[in-house]
């Protein structure tokens, strides 16, 4: 307690860096799957090639992947950048087969009475198809956002600073205080980053308020590091 | 694309294939050590598993742990265990065993509640016992879930357990960080390309076991035709 005390400083700026690296990948790998996951749905080939892709890459490990980047994108290995990006990749990995799997949930009967109504494909897809795929794909993001918190920590065994960088320095200097306090914060965080999902949730979904959340169809189990 | 040449010139390299830090030695302890942490997390997954889908008691409790454990950083738990117990395998081993449980529970409750109650209760009215039901009718209809539970399992192992060369002389991990320190991205990039490739297999082994372990009789996949999308898909990711 007295490291914690000694160190609220500390704590709070590995805790900044580790929002830096972990909130663009959240909003970054959304943005991205909306449109791929639709595209995924939209036809029988482009849906076997999309969802395997992704389930390939989301069964790649995290480190060797930060290690990998570089080569490919041409990026140092010690920038932070390739976190980000092999944690946007493992976003989009994921949430394309919940935007998929949300769309398909939106009954035909619905989506035939907007086209009968005379929406076009366009403003159908916004104003109802993605609307009501909403919880599913609330419940797809609260996934993404909490395993994402928690890999940002895999970067500081590359030298990449958030509060993983805790768990790395408090095991090389043996101070159990300074793991436990990254353990604590990181947990906080990725609290923090879902009550603030489900808040907006309904604030965007109002109609959803009264009504059980549906159960994620999202592989719930995220590997790891 | 010099830097991809090099590191397969690495993984090539027959220097790579003697002594202690040999290729193929790395990937059999890299296995080993998985398959180990997987053993011992069945062993108490799996009947927990089994008595929470059979009696639906306790399911609550099951999902808000599994849950809580995502949250929790692997590396926070693996550098902290190895402060408890020092330097070492035996702190991989406790806590990949720990993280190997929640996707391991969840298969197997899952995989129970998946099968249609009305299969159940037929079974109970033709006379089997509790211990008949689960054995025979329970156990092989949630098979494919049970799969699919021990496919995310292994796939979180395999990539803890590069991390777990940061604390133990472990794994392919080790070419990570050993080329990490001495600033070789050949070995690096060579072991990164191992690890993947290694994750890529086992997980297509598991989508061919996936597949074959669905029971004769049982058309495609366990559940009726709202549940099987949430079901299939998460077994199946």
């Amino acid at each position: 307690m007295t490291w914690v005390l000694a160190n609220l400083g500390l704590i709070w700026a590995r805790t900044l860096d580790h929002v830096v690296l972990s909130l663009p990948p959240i909003v970054i790998c959304f943005v991205i799957a909306v449109p791929l996951g639709w595209f995924a749905r939209r036809y029988r080939v482009s849906r076997g090639i999309i969802l395997t892709g992704a389930g390939l890459l989301y069964a790649v490990p995290s480190l060797p992947l930060i290690f990998v980047l570089p080569a490919v994108i041409g990026t140092s290995l010690l920038s932070p950048v390739n976190v980000i990006i092999a944690l946007t990749l493992y976003g989009i990995a994921l949430m394309v087969r919940v935007v998929a799997d949300g769309l398909d949930s939106v009954d035909a009967d619905v989506r035939q009475s907007a086209s009968a109504m005379g929406y076009s494909t366009w403003s159908r897809f916004w104003q109802v198809e993605l609307p009501l795929s909403g919880p599913v794909l609330l419940a797809g993001m609260r996934v993404v956002a909490v395993s994402t918190v928690s890999l940002v920590t895999v970067g500081a065994v590359i030298g990449v600073q958030s509060l993983g960088s805790l768990f790395t320095d408090g095991f090389q200097r043996g101070i159990q205080a300074e793991i436990i306090a990254g353990l604590v914060a990181t947990v906080a965080l990725a609290l923090l980053f879902d009550g603030a999902l489900v808040l907006a949730g309904r604030v965007l979904m109002p109609w959803t308020r009264r009504v059980a959340p549906p159960k994620p169809s999202v592989p719930l189990e995220v590997s790891a590091a | 694309m010099n830097l991809f040449a090099s590191a397969i010139a690495w993984i090539l390299d027959p220097a790579n294939y003697v002594g202690l830090n040999a290729i193929p030695l790395r990937i059999g302890q890299h296995l080993v050590f998985s398959l180990v942490t997987l053993v011992f997390a069945s062993a108490i997954a799996i009947p927990l598993g089994y008595l929470i889908g059979h009696t639906g008691r306790g399911r609550g409790l099951a999902v808000t742990t599994s849950g809580g454990l995502r949250a929790i950083p692997t590396l926070g738990l693996l550098t902290l265990v190895a402060l408890w117990v020092g330097i070492g395998v035996v702190a991989p081993y406790v806590a990949l065993t720990v993280l190997a449980i929640p996707p391991i529970l969840a298969g197997a409750y899952t995989g129970f509640e998946a099968i249609d109650r009305r299969t159940i209760d037929a079974a109970r009215a033709v006379g089997m016992s509790e211990l008949q039901i689960v054995r025979k009718v329970e156990l092989p209809l949630g098979l494919p879930l049970l799969i699919g539970g021990l496919r995310s399992a292994t796939l979180q192992v395999i990539a803890t357990a590069t991390l777990a060369a940061y604390v133990a002389d472990l794994g392919l991990g080790r070419y990570l960080f050993s080329g990490l320190k001495t600033r070789d991205y050949a070995e690096m990039l060579g072991g990164s390309i191992l690890v993947i490739l290694l994750a890529l297999a086992l997980e297509g082994i598991f989508a061919l076991i996936q597949r074959f372990v669905v029971p004769r009789g049982v058309s495609g996949r366990p559940g009726t035709a709202p549940k099987l999308r949430t079901g299939s898909s998460a077994a199946a990711r």
